[in-house]
C-alpha cells in the first residue's frame, strides 16, 4: 500500500477501463496469453470484468511444467529409479506422467527432490556421490539459469534431463491449429525480458497479428490489453513492447548468449499440442557428457499425455477455459487433479479454482 | 537432572512416571508455570489428577470451554516460539468467543533426546504470554515418545473461560461492518521466511499474541453490545476465516482489498513465493463484526489499544452472493475469495 508507484492505482485503472471501453472491438475478439503469471494477475485482480463483451482472454500454453509430455516425466522417473538423485521445480512434482506422478514416484522410494534454483542441483551433486540428475523445465526465462550450471565448472556427477521450450514457435503453431481463431497475442514479459522482441517479428512474420508485450502488474496487463484493441482498431499489427520498463527491443543479450553457447534448437513435444519444431533446447555437442539421456540411457514407451473427458487439450491451446470441462471443480481439483492445468500452479484451471475465475462478477 | 547442564536431553526415562520424571516436573516445568497453587482447593502444585476450579461468582453468563494441539515448524520462530503460540493460541479462542479466560491446562508430547535447555525456553515462553493477561495452568501432563515417533514438541492446551454474552462467529447480520485488528498474514510469512530451505533474511516477525486485553476493552466499551461476531484468523488466514463466517451465517462478506492492513514486508515475499497473505496464519489479530452505527467507535477503541493500532475496517455484510466472500481488488476488479485449500506452497516460476 506504500509502493511509490501503485500498479493497482484505481484511478489508473478507470482510466484504462474506459480506453478499453472505447476501443471495445464490434465483433467477436479473442486475446490468447501464454503465462501463468499473466493469468493470475488477470484472475488474482479481477480483470475480466474490464474487458468489453466481444474480447475474451484466455491463457493458452503458459504453464511450462502443463505442457511437458508425460514421456518426459516417465523418463524422469525411469532414471530416478536407477538410484539417481532427481532434482526439479517443485511445480513438477505432481504432474501426472504416463502412470505416475515424479511425487508417487517418491513415496515408491526414489529420491526426488524439490529445487528452488537450477543452482541447487549442482549444490546437491556436490555433495553426494550419487548421480545427481536436473530434471529442467521452463521457457525462456528459466533455462538461462540451466545454461549458467553446465558453464560453471559442473561436478562430474551431475547431468541435466532438459525439458525446456521456446515460446515464440508455440505462438505459431497455435495459429496453425483448426478452429483457433486468435485474434492477438498477449506476450509475456518476462521471458521477452531475456529473448526481445525480434524472435517474435520474426516468428510470426506475415501473420498479421497484435503482438503486445504486458508486464504483470494489474495496471501493466490493462495497458497491453488497450495497446492490442487499439492495433485491432487500427488495423496496424505489429508486435508492440507494452512492457518498456522491464524489456528491451534485444532482450538480455548475456542471457541469450548463454542460450546460445550450451543449447540448440530441437523439435519437441508440447502435451495437448503435440510436437512443434524447433520450440525445445537442447544440449549442444560440448554439453553432451552432461546429458542425461546420454549418461543414464532408459527405455521408455510412447506417453499417454491425454486423460478421457480432460480437456486440458484445449484450454492448453487457448480453444477452452477452465469451466468448460466437465471435470473442472468436480472431478478434478487441486487437491485431486486429472489433468496437469489442475495441478501446476501456473496452470488455468488450479488459477481459475483458487481465484474464482469461472464466475465474472 | 541437573539443568545447568546446557546438553542435557530429554530420555525416555523423563516419561517414565518414576524419579526423573518428578524432577523434570519440579525442577523445570513447574516452578516456571508461575503461581502452581491453583485457583481452588487442588492445583497444579498438587499434581493430582485434576484440578479444582470454584464456581465463578458471576450471577450470569457461560463458561466457554475450548481445546487445542500445537504443532509448529521451525519450534523457534521470529517473534515467538510453540510455547507462546500454544498459550496465544488458546487464549484467543476463548477471547473470540467473548470468553475471559480463567485457567488453561498444558500437556505437552516431548521427543526422546529432545534438548531440556529448549525445553526450558519453550515453557518460560509460555508462560510468560499467560502472564500478559493474567491467566493460571491449573493441571498438565508429559509424556515421552522415542526418538522419530513425535517431531520435537507438541503441546495441546485446553482454556476454560467465562463469557456475560458469548460472541459466535455465526452473527453477522445484514448491513454489519467488518473490522481486522491489526495487519494480516505476519505469522504464516514468517514462517516461510524462516524455513531454512528459502534461505531468506527478512525482519518479518509472528503477531503472536493473546488478543483478550484488546477484546476485553471492546466488550465493555459503549459498543460491546454492538458486536455481533469475532474470529481470529488463523490457519487459512482471513480468507478461510471469512468464507467460515460467511458460510455459517448465510451472509456475503465484500472485502475492500485496499482496506486490509498489510506489512510491506508481508506484501514483498508474497509476491516472491507466490503466496496470498489473506491465505495464511495469524496468530494475534481477529475478525470483528459489528453494527454499522458502531463501526467508527469500535475501531477508535480498538485503536486505542497497542494490539490494534493498526486496526481497519474492511468490509460490509450484504446479501449479494449468500456464503460467499468477495474481494473489491484495488485496481477495481471484483473476484470471490474463497476458502484456501490447504497449507500453500510456494510457486515456482
Amino acid at each position: 500500500m506504500t509502493n511509490s508507484f501503485h500498479f493497482s492505482d484505481p484511478k489508473r485503472g478507470k482510466a484504462l477501463a474506459d480506453a478499453i471501453a472505447i476501443l471495445a472491438p464490434p465483433d467477436p475478439f479473442k486475446i490468447v496469453h501464454v503465462c501463468g503469471t499473466h493469468e493470475m494477475s488477470i484472475t488474482r485482480n479481477g480483470l475480466r470484468r474490464f474487458l468489453p463483451e466481444t474480447v475474451d482472454l484466455l491463457e493458452g500454453p503458459g504453464c511450462p511444467v502443463c505442457v511437458t509430455p508425460a514421456r518426459d516425466i516417465d523418463t524422469a522417473i525411469a532414471i530416478a529409479r536407477t538410484g539417481a538423485i532427481l532434482c526439479t521445480y517443485g511445480d513438477m512434482i505432481r504432474v501426472p506422467g504416463s502412470e505416475l506422478s515424479l511425487d508417487e514416484a517418491r513415496s515408491e522410494g526414489c529420491d526426488i527432490r524439490t529445487i528452488l534454483s537450477a543452482a541447487d542441483a549442482s549444490a546437491i551433486a556436490r555433495k553426494s556421490n550419487h548421480e545427481v540428475v536436473f530434471f529442467a523445465v521452463g521457457f525462456e526465462t528459466t533455462a538461462p539459469m540451466t545454461a549458467v550450471i553446465l558453464l560453471d565448472d559442473p561436478p562430474s556427477n551431475l547431468s541435466v534431463l532438459a525439458s525446456h521450450k521456446l515460446i515464440p514457435p508455440a505462438l505459431v503453431a497455435l495459429l496453425d491449429l483448426p478452429d483457433n481463431r486468435i485474434g492477438a497475442y498477449l506476450a509475456p514479459g518476462h521471458v521477452s525480458t531475456i529473448i526481445g522482441t525480434q524472435p517474435y517479428e520474426e516468428s510470426l512474420d506475415g501473420r498479421e497479428i497484435p503482438v503486445v508485450i504486458g508486464g504483470f502488474e494489474p495496471l501493466d496487463v490493462l495497458y497491453a490489453i488497450a495497446l492490442i484493441l487499439r492495433q485491432h482498431r487500427d488495423g496496424t499489427p505489429k508486435v508492440e513492447n507494452g512492457y518498456p520498463r522491464a524489456v528491451d527491443a534485444e532482450g538480455n543479450p548475456a542471457a541469450k548468449k548463454l542460450l546460445d553457447v550450451v543449447f540448440e534448437p530441437v523439435d519437441a513435444n508440447w502435451r495437448g499440442i503435440g510436437v512443434i519444431r524447433s520450440s525445445g533446447l537442447g544440449l549442444r555437442q560440448p554439453f553432451q557428457r552432461f546429458d542425461t539421456r546420454d549418461r543414464i540411457p532408459v527405455e521408455v514407451p510412447e506417453g499417454k499425455d491425454e486423460v478421457p473427458g480432460c480437456r486440458c487439450p484445449d484450454v492448453l491451446t487457448a480453444r477452452a477455459v477452465p469451466s468448460d470441462c466437465p471435470l473442472f471443480a468436480a472431478r478434478c481439483t487441486p487437491l485431486s487433479p486429472i489433468g496437469p492445468c489442475m495441478v501446476g500452479s501456473e496452470g488455468a484451471c488450479s488459477i481459475w479454482f483458487r481465484y474464482g475465475g469461472e464466475r465474472p462478477l | 537432572m541437573s539443568t545447568s547442564q546446557k546438553d542435557m536431553r530429554i530420555t525416555q526415562l523423563h516419561g517414565a512416571g518414576g524419579e526423573l520424571m518428578a524432577e523434570l516436573l519440579d525442577r523445570l516445568i513447574l516452578p516456571r508455570l508461575g503461581d502452581a497453587s491453583g485457583m481452588g482447593a487442588i492445583g497444579l502444585r498438587d499434581l493430582d489428577d485434576g484440578a479444582t476450579i470454584p464456581l465463578p461468582s458471576e450471577a450470569r453468563g457461560e463458561l466457554v470451554l475450548t481445546t487445542d494441539s500445537h504443532v509448529v515448524k521451525p519450534l523457534f520462530f521470529p517473534g515467538g516460539d510453540i510455547g507462546r503460540l500454544a498459550a496465544a493460541g488458546t487464549i484467543n479462542d476463548l477471547a473470540v468467543m467473548g470468553a475471559r479466560p480463567i485457567a488453561l491446562t498444558l500437556a505437552a508430547i516431548i521427543e526422546e533426546g529432545f534438548p531440556i535447555a529448549e525445553l526450558e525456553r519453550i515453557v518460560d515462553s509460555f508462560a510468560a504470554a499467560l502472564e500478559e493477561v493474567g491467566v493460571p495452568v491449573v493441571c498438565g501432563d508429559t509424556k515421552v515418545m522415542p526418538a522419530g515417533d513425535v517431531d520435537g514438541v507438541v503441546l495441546n492446551t485446553a482454556g476454560l473461560g467465562i463469557a456475560k454474552t458469548a460472541v459466535s462467529d455465526a452473527g453477522l447480520r445484514l448491513g454489519d461492518r467488518v473490522l481486522l485488528t491489526g495487519s494480516i498474514g505476519d505469522h504464516g510469512m514468517a514462517l516461510l521466511a524462516a524455513r531454512e530451505e528459502f534461505n531468506l533474511r527478512t525482519r518479518l516477525e509472528s503477531d503472536v499474541a493473546p488478543i483478550w486485553p484488546m477484546i476485553a476493552s471492546l466488550l465493555e466499551s459503549d459498543v460491546g453490545d454492538a458486536v455481533h461476531a469475532m474470529k481470529d484468523p488463523t490457519r487459512g488466514g482471513l480468507a478461510a476465516a471469512a468464507n467460515e463466517m460467511a458460510r455459517k451465517s448465510g451472509t456475503c462478506i465484500e472485502i475492500v482489498e485496499s482496506a486490509i492492513p498489510i506489512r510491506e514486508p508481508v506484501r514483498g515475499l508474497s509476491e516472491l513465493l507466490g503466496i496470498s497473505p489473506l491465505e495464511v496464519a495469524n496468530e494475534g489479530k481477529a475478525i470483528v463484526v459489528v453494527a454499522a452505527g458502531a463501526a467508527d467507535e469500535a475501531l477508535r477503541v480498538l485503536r486505542a489499544h497497542p494490539l490494534g493500532a493498526e486496526a481497519a475496517i474492511v468490509g460490509t455484510v450484504t446479501d449479494e452472493y449468500p456464503k460467499r466472500v468477495i474481494l473489491g481488488t484495488e485496481v477495481g476488479g471484483r473476484r470471490f475469495l474463497d476458502m484456501p485449500l490447504g497449507d500453500p506452497v510456494p510457486r515456482i516460476c
